[in-house]
């Protein structure tokens, strides 16, 4: 079980490398959107990324649910 | 009283002889498309890596698209049309159900009589034709064959919705297929996910968007970008070959992102020649592998000799591919 420090960190990591988010600005309250830009196949890329890192399954129709960093976060602590 | 069926010799291997293409008239840029729609280019081309797509007219049909890249890919082979003994068109825009196209365009290129049939396997169908063109000459059913991907999009696309209008577009590619002592088309691996048959669709009379082709475009990118790398691997695996042999990467052309993805994650070396046809052809189902291998071939940047790595995948949802030496 990872702590939410961990995801946190674990999931600034897929974003930069996904879509080149700086892990400064990857903080619970941004919209994957609207604040980091990153647009809906991204999301697809992060989903399968977050899914081998952490274990946990992000079906499609579960995914148009995580709108925030913070959304994420609660979602992998949850389903972990 | 029971007699042994006999069968044909058949051929050790086969091979690609010729290539050839049609790409329709119009021209469609995505300032064009955003003049209509809400969308524009650096959306499009950031999303699926698309400029420009090519629109048919109304006189350019499957049947005239398919004769057209045929006879091409019939005269690169240096074959007659009296050569030819099986005609496959692969297509899933093909305006009526009955009859199929394969027949009249053997008829229209003056082949005598071939067998003659369609394949509907989604994006996957050139790849899935290939493989039933080159085991029918392997086996013996077949001497020389024909094998076309073709599609007319624009007349399932609903040209108001701008997540398929932007995408989708028509063309012809074809080949013409023969028989080799040395094997220039690899074993085929070829699959189907058919609980997702959902994710690309025309739905039925009755349904909502009946008529129109709709695509789950998270679905589908999240199933190619996951399932898919396999299915490369074990098609040069079957080959015999390995990523650092393959000098032309030639799958699928539905997005500029899902190609760039598969390259990085087959390994393959920086020589690669990776097919970016999508740019100028957008997404055209079929006809894709067999027109980008054409452009690749027309420029220089393919040769022939080269090993390409062809992938097929689509509505299904279907996946097939194959190592080929071409011609």
């Amino acid at each position: 079980m990872a702590s939410t420090a961990e995801i946190q960190s674990g999931l600034a990591e897929i974003l930069e490398e996904v879509a080149g988010v700086a892990p400064a600005d990857a903080t619970p309250e941004k919209s994957f959107t609207e604040d980091l830009d990153v647009d809906s196949l991204s999301m697809v890329e992060i989903a399968t990324a977050v899914e081998d890192k952490f274990g946990v399954a992000i079906p499609d129709d579960e995914l148009g649910g995580i709108k925030t960093v913070g959304d994420a976060i609660s979602f992998i602590e949850k389903n972990q | 009283m029971s007699s042994t069926i006999q069968l044909p010799a058949g051929s050790p291997g086969a091979q690609i002889l010729g290539v050839g293409e049609y790409r329709p008239r119009r021209r469609v840029t995505n300032d064009e498309l955003s003049q209509t729609m809400d969308t524009n280019d650096e959306w499009i081309r950031t999303r699926v890596g698309i400029r420009e797509r090519r629109w048919a007219e109304a006189d350019e049909t499957v049947v005239e698209m398919s004769v057209a890249a045929g006879g091409k890919a019939l005269a690169a082979s240096g074959l007659s049309p009296e050569d030819v003994d099986l005609v496959v068109v692969a297509s899933c825009s093909l305006p009526t159900q009955i009859p199929g196209a394969g027949p009249e365009v053997a008829y229209r290129l003056g082949i005598p009589r071939p067998g003659g049939f369609d394949v509907n396997a989604g994006c996957a169908g050139f790849c899935y034709a290939l493989a039933a063109a080159s085991d029918a000459i392997r086996a013996g059913s077949a001497r020389h064959a024909l094998v076309v991907g073709v599609e007319k999009l624009t007349d399932v696309v609903d040209m108001s919705d701008r997540s398929t209008a932007v995408i989708f577009a028509d063309g012809a590619g074809a080949m013409v297929l023969g028989p080799s002592d040395e094997p220039g088309i690899g074993p085929v691996v070829w699959g189907s996910d058919g609980d997702q048959r959902d994710a690309i669709a025309i739905p039925a009379e009755g349904q909502p968007d009946a008529g129109n082709l709709t695509m789950a475009g998270q679905a589908v990118y999240r199933w190619a970008t996951t399932k898919l790398t396999d299915t490369l691997q074990q098609a040069m695996d079957r080959a015999g070959v390995t990523a650092a042999d393959i000098d032309v990467f030639a799958p699928h052309q539905a997005n500029l992102r899902i190609i760039e993805l598969m390259a990085k994650r087959l390994g393959l070396p920086g020589s690669t020649v990776i097919a970016r046809d999508v740019a100028q052809a957008g997404n055209t189902s079929s006809a894709s592998v067999p027109l980008a291998i054409s452009a690749l071939l027309e420029s220089g940047e393919a040769k022939s000799g080269d090993l390409a790595l062809l992938l097929g995948y689509g509505a299904g949802l279907t996946f097939a591919g194959q190592v080929v030496r071409l011609p």
